[in-house]
């Protein structure tokens, strides 16, 4: 698979394909290009290692729901989270935005940038590409990255260096919150809810 | 305080499981046949008693909403619901903790509300990053049917009614509800002018509401114990519970579930641990997302926090999602990096907000550092009024509120770094505010 040009799906994802189509009234297949791109992004990721969808996977997309390609890369190009370049194998996603910076993010940049992680760029050995991202939605948690599918929250210099060199060495750090806190709830213990927290 | 006895959400923090068994313990999706059995206009008539109004930001009346909805859909022109989970917005974190610790209250929502506007079927828009989230609301969505509580004769009632999870991609822009309708269709997530509206014409020109999570997961919870219930908390128009969301420099950041029109001050010694080196040390507060105002210190510090007070102090509720500034804030930076995140997110398609976002970031970071003349303040404020409600969305106004919230209330911290730098005097970089 140089080039790509004979992108495929695998068996299990031509019968996720079927059930994603099913989701949308018939007539509607455009709407299953967002979901479809998605998982050929996901295929990629399985059998190359990196996630991202050379233009050839776009028109294979394109041609299996009748769309344009120009109209599949419309879409494509529109959401940042479809990789028209490779990536590395860890995406390295740091939010930037302001409830981040607030509670020191440029350390968690910072970080990075120590372990030779630079905006935009893959690292030598293929394994980082650094983005920094808008507001992923973990505010009460910040600062935080996403690796890949994991959030790591609550963040340090010290805690994102740790967490690059895991990575690195082939770990699975464990993502949520590194400071040992309970998802969203108040540091030290929740001041709601405390029934539930014994009971759980 | 709100008595946990009267949280909606009360796996917030996901101390016990999200799935169906544990939800059933927690009471959801038991006898939702009676409560459909209420009836549709009884549905939306007990909605509107409650005084919800909807909690993505906007603050419309949710059971008035609804009532837009043909009440005989014709054949071939089927209604949807579309529920907003693109929880975007600097500073909203509320609907991640309903979407991955209770999200049969969202799923259960779907279907009482889809069943009241008379829909055919839900879409759930979840944002891309969102990854874990997704996966989580997937298998809840699963296991609904696996109980047969959605699909055909969802619940035993009678009616038929599919949800459905789409997930976006990195678009902030689709959480507008017409550009959310675009994305859904297959599209570039751009706005549509409007009229028509999405109730007459939305979802593939389908008749259509889009509501956000958290309207939508209150809803069985208000029936099954009442709009009276609801209703008893908060000030008249402004009533019921809400998730709270604490960012930024308070000692402990958090997701809460409070009464409405809780005051700023109990909220963040309540449940936050006060602010960062106390209250002395508060700078300013952006207390509903991005998108509004900021509110200093001593205007918000007594304000009840729901739409009337914050609207009283030329900010709004928003999403609740409340940002903390202390003394020791960059606050020319820190809106400046909110100019920045409209610039990244504008869609492009309206030239005000095309080129006028980068044109406000652009002079914002000249205003960072100084590096201006005093006379491009005003020039500032003018050009955010000329993007503002110069657009198809709201996008602009979002990029222009903080700005003119920023000069508002600080106009003389702009003008003293400009006259710092124009004395070649050095800019201490942070810290600015606490002189």
């Amino acid at each position: 698979m140089s080039d790509f040009s004979d992108f495929q799906w695998t068996a299990a994802n031509a019968a996720k394909a079927e059930e994603i189509l099913g989701r949308y009234p018939s007539s509607r297949e455009a709407s299953a290009i967002m979901p479809l791109l998605w998982l050929a992004q996901y295929q990629m990721r399985e059998q190359t290692g990196i996630a991202w969808l050379p233009l050839p996977v776009i028109e294979f997309v394109a041609a299996q729901i009748g769309m344009p390609k120009i109209r599949a890369l419309e879409v494509a190009s529109f959401y940042t989270m479809y990789n028209l370049q490779p990536v590395g194998r860890f995406h390295v996603q740091v939010c930037g935005t302001t409830p981040c910076m607030l509670r020191g993010s440029d350390d968690i940049l910072r970080a990075c940038a120590d372990k030779g992680l630079r905006k935009g760029e893959i690292t030598n050995d293929g394994a980082f590409t650094l983005t920094e991202v808008e507001c992923l939605g973990v505010c009460a948690n910040a600062p935080m990255c996403q690796v890949n599918d994991d959030t790591y929250e609550d963040l340090t210099y010290d805690s994102m260096t740790r967490i690059l060199d895991a990575l690195l060495a082939g770990e699975a750090p464990a993502p949520g919150s590194q400071i040992g806190r309970q998802a969203s709830c108040p540091e030290g213990g929740p001041t709601t809810l405390t029934a539930m927290a014994h009971a759980g | 305080m709100l008595a946990d006895s009267d949280r909606i959400f009360t796996n917030l923090y996901g101390f016990q499981p999200w799935g169906i068994d544990a939800a059933m313990q927690r009471g959801d999706w038991v006898e939702t046949k009676a409560l459909m059995a209420m009836g549709q206009d009884a549905i939306i008539d007990a909605i509107k008693a409650s005084g919800l109004r909807g909690r993505g930001g906007a603050g419309f009346p949710t059971g008035m909403k609804w009532s837009f909805m043909p009440k005989e859909p014709k054949p071939g022109r089927p209604s949807f619901l579309v529920i907003n989970a693109d929880e975007s917005e600097p500073g909203s974190c509320k609907d991640r903790e309903i979407i991955r610790h209770d999200p049969h209250k969202l799923v259960e929502g779907a279907l009482i509300a889809g069943y009241a506007m008379r829909a055919r079927a839900a879409y759930i828009y979840i944002r891309g990053e969102y990854i874990r989230e997704a996966e989580t609301l997937f298998a809840a969505v699963a296991q609904a049917y696996e109980k047969g509580f959605l699909g055909l004769n969802a619940c035993g009632s009678g009616y038929d009614f599919d949800v459905f999870v789409h997930r976006g991609a990195g678009a902030y822009i689709c959480g507008e509800e017409t550009a959310m309708l675009e994305s859904l269709e297959g599209k570039k997530g751009q706005p549509r002018l409007k009229p028509p509206f999405p109730a007459g014409a939305g979802l593939y020109g389908c008749p259509t509401t889009v509501n956000n999570v958290e309207s939508i997961a209150v809803g069985p919870t208000i029936l099954r114990r009442g709009a009276e219930w609801f209703a008893s908390f908060g000030r008249p128009n402004n009533l019921g519970t809400k998730l709270f969301q604490i960012s930024g420099h308070v000692n402990r950041p958090c997701v809460v579930e409070e009464a409405m029109s809780i005051s700023f001050r109990d909220l963040i010694e309540t449940h936050c641990g006060g602010i960062r080196g106390g209250w002395d040390n508060l700078l300013a507060v952006i207390p509903g997302g991005s998108s509004v105002p900021l509110v200093p210190a001593h205007e918000i510090a007594d304000a009840p926090m729901d739409f009337d007070g914050l609207k009283e102090l030329k900010s709004g509720l928003g999403t609740a999602a409340v940002i903390v500034m202390d003394k020791s804030t960059d606050i020319v930076r820190a809106i400046a990096r909110l100019s920045y995140f409209y610039k990244h997110e504008s869609c492009g398609q309206c030239t005000p907000c095309r080129e006028g976002t980068g044109w406000m970031w652009r002079v914002m970071q000249r205003l960072v550092t100084g590096d201006a003349e005093p006379h491009e303040i005003d020039l500032l404020l003018e050009v955010t009024t000329q993007v503002e409600g110069h657009t198809i969305c709201a996008l602009g106004d979002a990029a222009a509120w903080p700005i003119q919230g920023l000069i508002r209330h600080f106009r003389p911290e702009i003008e003293k770094r400009i006259a710092k730098r124009q004395g070649f005097v050095a800019v201490p970089h942070t810290a600015m505010a606490a002189e």
